[in-house]
């Protein structure tokens, strides 16, 4: 589904990335995680083509993200992304936050937007609140719109960006039990995340990166049980003392 | 100070004999709000154009848009009037320049007026504009291309949006700046408010009350333009957000 090959992006002299290789298969959960600064975002980010890259190949359903000839909108509408800041319209209702994208993009009627928006609410318990806007709900509320926005684009994968790193502690959990049972459905996902917890739940394959480098990848069981590079061990030893 | 006194003086027939002195003034006021809003609504659309066009990633685009703002916000706005009014009329083919020195004088002012007010406030509109697009967070862009909108859907349905709704604070002070800079164009010739102010001092010699009439109907001018920004901002106001409810 994902194929990143050779990757490498550079912003002026600083190498962000360097010759990243991974991939996610159809119905696969990866998790990617790794010291901040290590490129993590950035790569997830590169893979629907909101970051450039110099060299590598990204292919997503068969599709060359690099290619200038590619509609990377076109492209961009198959896949879900969720962000670290939740990133909902702030002028639009959360109804309306749902829809856009569905009418405007998909060019569905409203009727069926809204039809759809509106079971995915149900779906992330927030049916209630179609009305409110996004500056009238809490963190962990926006974050739920926010999958169930992407959602609504019926993706063929979906892509975290730290979902929950800019969510108060209590709620964390309301936004990855969203995400487990998405995973659990067989949604295709590539996390960025810190949430161990999350990654030895629902994680099949463990990528760790540091400095620009992907320095694991390994599946889930093998990473948290012999992570084989000195700095993933660090990186466990420190996150899972807590 | 012996100076005498004399309100009833707006109420005399004026000199030219077929209006009163506040007939005088009245025609100023209308002339410099036909010109203010004008110029206003030549200043919005441009300057929103030109604002948005400096925050695109094509670096053409927006190299020409600083070059644009550039220009009109570094030459005083009287020297761009006279260059409207006195100057260009010459650069022209001849055919149009003639055309339009033979056109009605008052025609001639004031679209020279509307030109060079208009224009050089939609420099500072840009600008404006221009903030308020930057200032929204990084990731709605990348959230707008995310769903698969393209670049200019994202600016339509995400980013605008939000933008111009940051700017009607700013964007009042340029509207107010418009009436007040207006008396500038006093100086072709306009009979706008300041200078049915003047005039009426030249025919009159009642200046205080001239010009305490002048500066109210300003202040007045501009208290109505801040009622009404002030409705404006409350009603795109968006809930929880920056001091909605």
């Amino acid at each position: 589904m994902i194929k990143i090959a050779n990757v490498s992006k550079q912003y002026g002299s600083f190498e962000v990335l360097k010759e990243c290789t991974t991939s996610v298969s159809k119905g696969e959960v990866v998790v990617v995680c790794g010291p901040s600064g290590s490129g993590k975002s950035t790569l997830i980010k590169c893979v629907n083509g909101l970051e450039p890259f110099q060299s590598g190949e990204i292919i997503v359903d068969g599709i060359s993200v690099g290619d200038p000839k590619t509609r990377l909108s076109a492209l961009r509408a198959r896949v879900g992304m969720v962000f670290q800041h939740f990133e909902l319209f702030p002028h639009m209702s959360i109804v309306e936050n749902l829809t856009v994208a569905q009418i405007k993009v998909l060019k569905r009627s409203k009727e069926e937007a809204m039809d759809r928006g509106l079971r995915l609410l149900d779906r992330v318990g927030l049916r209630a609140h179609a009305g409110k806007f996004p500056g009238q709900l809490s963190g962990g509320q926006q974050q739920r719109v926010a999958i169930a926005r992407a959602l609504a684009m019926d993706p063929i994968c979906m892509l975290f960006d730290e979902p929950t790193s800019a969510l108060d502690p209590e709620m964390i959990n309301e936004v990855l039990d969203v995400m487990t049972e998405l995973a659990r459905e067989g949604m295709t996902m590539m996390c960025v995340t810190h949430e161990m917890g999350f990654a030895r739940r629902v994680a099949h394959r463990v990528v760790f990166m540091d400095q620009g480098r992907i320095v694991e990848d390994e599946p889930k069981d093998e990473f948290f049980a012999h992570p084989r590079s000195e700095r993933a061990q660090q990186f466990l030893a420190k996150i899972l003392q807590h | 100070m012996s100076y005498q006194w004399n309100w009833g003086v707006f109420l005399q027939p004026s000199a030219a004999g077929d209006d009163t002195y506040l007939g005088w003034m009245l025609a100023g006021l209308k002339m410099t709000v036909m010109l203010s809003l004008s110029a206003w609504l030549l200043a919005l659309l441009l300057g929103a154009l030109v604002g948005v066009l400096r925050t695109v990633p094509n670096k053409w685009l927006s190299g020409l848009a600083s070059a644009y703002v550039e220009l009109f916000r570094n030459i005083p706005l009287l020297v761009q009037l006279f260059i409207w009014y006195f100057v260009l009329p010459e650069l022209l083919p001849e055919a149009w320049g003639n055309a339009f020195k033979q056109s009605n004088p008052v025609f001639q002012m004031f679209s020279a007026s509307v030109l060079c007010l208009g224009l050089f406030t939609s420099a500072r509109v840009a600008e404006q504009v221009r903030a308020g697009i930057n200032s929204l967070p990084r990731g709605q862009k990348n959230a707008g291309l995310a769903l698969g909108f393209t670049l200019a859907q994202t600016y339509r349905y995400v980013m605008l949006p939000m933008a111009f709704r940051l700017v009607v604070p700013p964007l009042t002070s340029e509207f107010l700046n418009v009436f007040k800079n207006s008396a500038v164009c006093s100086t072709i010739g306009l009979l706008e408010l300041a200078a049915q102010g003047r005039q009426l001092v030249d025919y009159t010699a009642q200046p205080y009350e001239s010009f305490i009439a002048v500066t109210l109907a300003y202040i007045a001018l501009n208290l109505i333009v801040m009622a009404l920004m002030k409705r404006l901002e409350e009603r795109v106001r968006v809930p929880g957000y920056m001091g909605g409810k």
